[in-house]
């Protein structure tokens, strides 16, 4: 199907009224209206469909109970919606089982508990861990930790001017010496989707694993772990319009299980003594104390919500959105936009000459346009342009042309208050 | 709402934040401290000459939005030639003046400096920009006590 057609097919004003935010104003004072919300800041955190916030709402309400531990009722009931969320997960990613996910609080938790449990055990002084320059920080800190205690050594796999991923400086940083690679599957800052595929199958020559940060990816496309060859996949369900608080960690079962557990805890266990403890198979072993029941159930909505939707046609509409806005940004003057990676999620970085990014923020802000402005938690990146903080624009699924028009109006009064 | 906008990005504000006075590093300077937002990447260092109780001069350097380099060139002008009591009265002043709607203005600060304070005064509107305006006043602060960086959850 041709992307003009799928367009056709998707009814973005339809779409926005799934949305009960998206239908505010802001700044509104005494006497006088307010700017509707053009919300830009997918990327930080996604708006929820009153799908999403029923599901939740209806859990509490009608089935809510702590689960895997009752033998009650609503006990049974919980649990069943909350392992049925696991498969349904699995199936998202193309897992091969529902034994590969582990609920965890963020991605950034489910990285550390890659480094924490993963690492510890089976990385030791001199091996070397290969990052990429478009790392957000939640990629990188964890594995600096790691660093400090096991004296590891992190490579950096640097990028190009458009910010793709330079890929024969990766295969000259993998040696003997690699023993794993983290990498984004698309950059919170430039929008670089990177070759998932190519890389894992370069790193599997070696034996070594890969874990992909898939916070972004999984938003903006169609992510099959089993394709690409994911040895550690995650991501996050609050930009996925879902809640926040849940985290998804997929990894082979056959490196789940050789790894110990990352919390101890209720849940995670088998049999507890002072003389010994013995810990439960994964996905339970990594899942010490209650977990975040009611979040999961989001999740699932916010899934079956992207799989209604078609992830193909949400994946056009973002397209074509990203187009429009770079084709009108790229005529106001003294604007740059960092990121042009062919292939690219909807993510537009920019920084106006001479003009600081927060105040542009303060001032778009003013007429109701919502955008991330700093360094995006991916410091060595900002480095790496040049261009220190930026101003973020990042699309979702609700997003429509009018809006990037906005972001563009709203600029040029930036530039208007300033006189640049 | 746009007044608001006005009353933050004052013309003398806008002036400051493009042409920052005292922007350098001095030779003489025995005091410095770095104010860093990780919010947003802005950082400054300032530098103070304190003879005799007296802060002789006082300069900056770094990168930052209109605000806080504005922010921060006007401090230079405010504290030069007062004693290290005054400037600390003067950062107490400032710091009420952007947080608190009825702020305490510690005794002994003339009406004079207040007026040119009184130009930063717009960022209570904008709870998320104080810290940009206090950023370089908190570096102040901690050079004149010898320390060589304000904690950044302190803005």
């Amino acid at each position: 199907m041709s992307d003009a057609i799928l367009n056709q097919a998707y009814d973005v004003q339809r779409v926005r009224e799934d949305f009960p935010v998206l239908s505010r104003s802001v700044h509104a004072r005494k006497g006088k209206p307010g700017k509707p919300l053009v919300y830009l800041d997918s990327g930080a955190s996604a708006q929820k469909p009153r799908q999403v916030i029923q599901a939740m709402t209806r859990f509490m309400e009608e089935d809510y109970s702590n689960i895997h531990r009752g033998v009650h009722f609503l006990s049974q009931t919980a649990t069943d919606q909350f392992e049925a969320v696991r498969t349904k997960v699995a199936r998202f990613l193309n897992a091969p089982s529902d034994r590969c996910i582990v609920f965890t609080r963020s991605s950034t938790e489910a990285i550390n508990l890659v480094a924490a449990s993963y690492g510890r055990t089976f990385l030791n002084e001199g091996d070397e861990v290969i990052l990429s320059i478009m790392e957000h920080h939640a990629n990188i800190v964890p594995w600096q930790l790691l660093q400090a205690e096991k004296k590891i050594v992190i490579k950096v796999v640097p990028c190009d001017e458009d910010g793709v991923l330079d890929m024969d400086a990766y295969k000259d940083l993998l040696s003997d010496r690699t023993k794993l690679v983290a990498i984004t599957h698309c950059s919170n800052v430039l929008g670089t989707v990177t070759p998932a595929k190519a890389i894992a199958a370069l790193a599997h020559e070696r034996g070594v694993p890969v874990l992909f940060d898939g916070s972004q990816a999984v938003v903006h496309g169609r992510v099959d772990v089993q394709e690409i060859d994911a040895d550690f996949y995650v991501f996050t369900a609050h930009k996925l319009y879902g809640p926040t608080g849940l985290g998804v960690l997929y990894g082979k079962y056959e490196l789940l299980k050789r790894m110990p557990p990352y919390q101890g805890g209720g849940d995670m266990i088998e049999s507890v003594s002072f003389e010994g403890t013995t810990f439960k198979a994964p996905p339970s072993r990594f899942e010490a104390g209650t977990p975040p029941i009611t979040e999961v159930i989001g999740l699932g909505a916010a899934i079956d919500y992207v799989e209604a939707l078609g992830r193909e046609a949400i994946a056009a509409h973002e397209h074509d959105l990203l187009q429009y806005a770079t084709q009108q940004l790229s005529q106001v003057d003294g604007l740059r936009i960092v990121g042009t990676a062919p292939g690219k999620g909807p993510i537009l970085s920019f920084a106006l000459e001479g003009i600081h990014p927060h105040d542009v923020g303060t001032i778009v802000d003013q007429y109701g346009v919502a955008v991330r402005v700093g360094r995006h938690c991916a410091e060595p990146l900002a480095e790496r342009f040049g261009v220190g903080p930026t101003v973020r624009a990042s699309f979702g699924l609700y997003n429509t042309r009018e809006e990037a028009d906005a972001l563009v109006e709203s600029l040029l009064a930036v530039k208007e208050f300033f006189g640049a | 709402m746009m007044d608001d906008l006005r009353e933050l990005y004052q013309e003398v504000i806008l002036d400051h934040g493009k042409h920052p006075r005292n922007f350098r590093h001095p030779d003489e300077s025995n005091r410095e401290a770095k104010g860093e937002n990780p919010m947003c990447g802005d950082r400054f260092m300032v530098y103070l000459t304190v003879k005799d109780g007296l802060v002789e001069d006082v300069a900056f350097q770094g990168r930052g939005c209109a605000i806080s380099t504005a922010s921060a060139s006007m401090m230079t002008e405010l504290v030069r030639g007062k004693t290290a009591a005054e400037a600390e009265r003067l950062f107490h002043a400032f710091h009420e003046l952007c947080t608190q709607d009825e702020p305490d203005i510690p005794e002994g600060v003339d009406d004079e400096t207040m007026e040119k304070l009184m130009v930063m005064s717009g960022v209570r509107q904008f709870p998320v920009r104080v810290k940009c305006a206090t950023l370089a006043w908190h570096a102040m602060n901690a050079a004149l006590h010898g320390e060589a960086a304000a904690s950044s959850d302190q803005y």
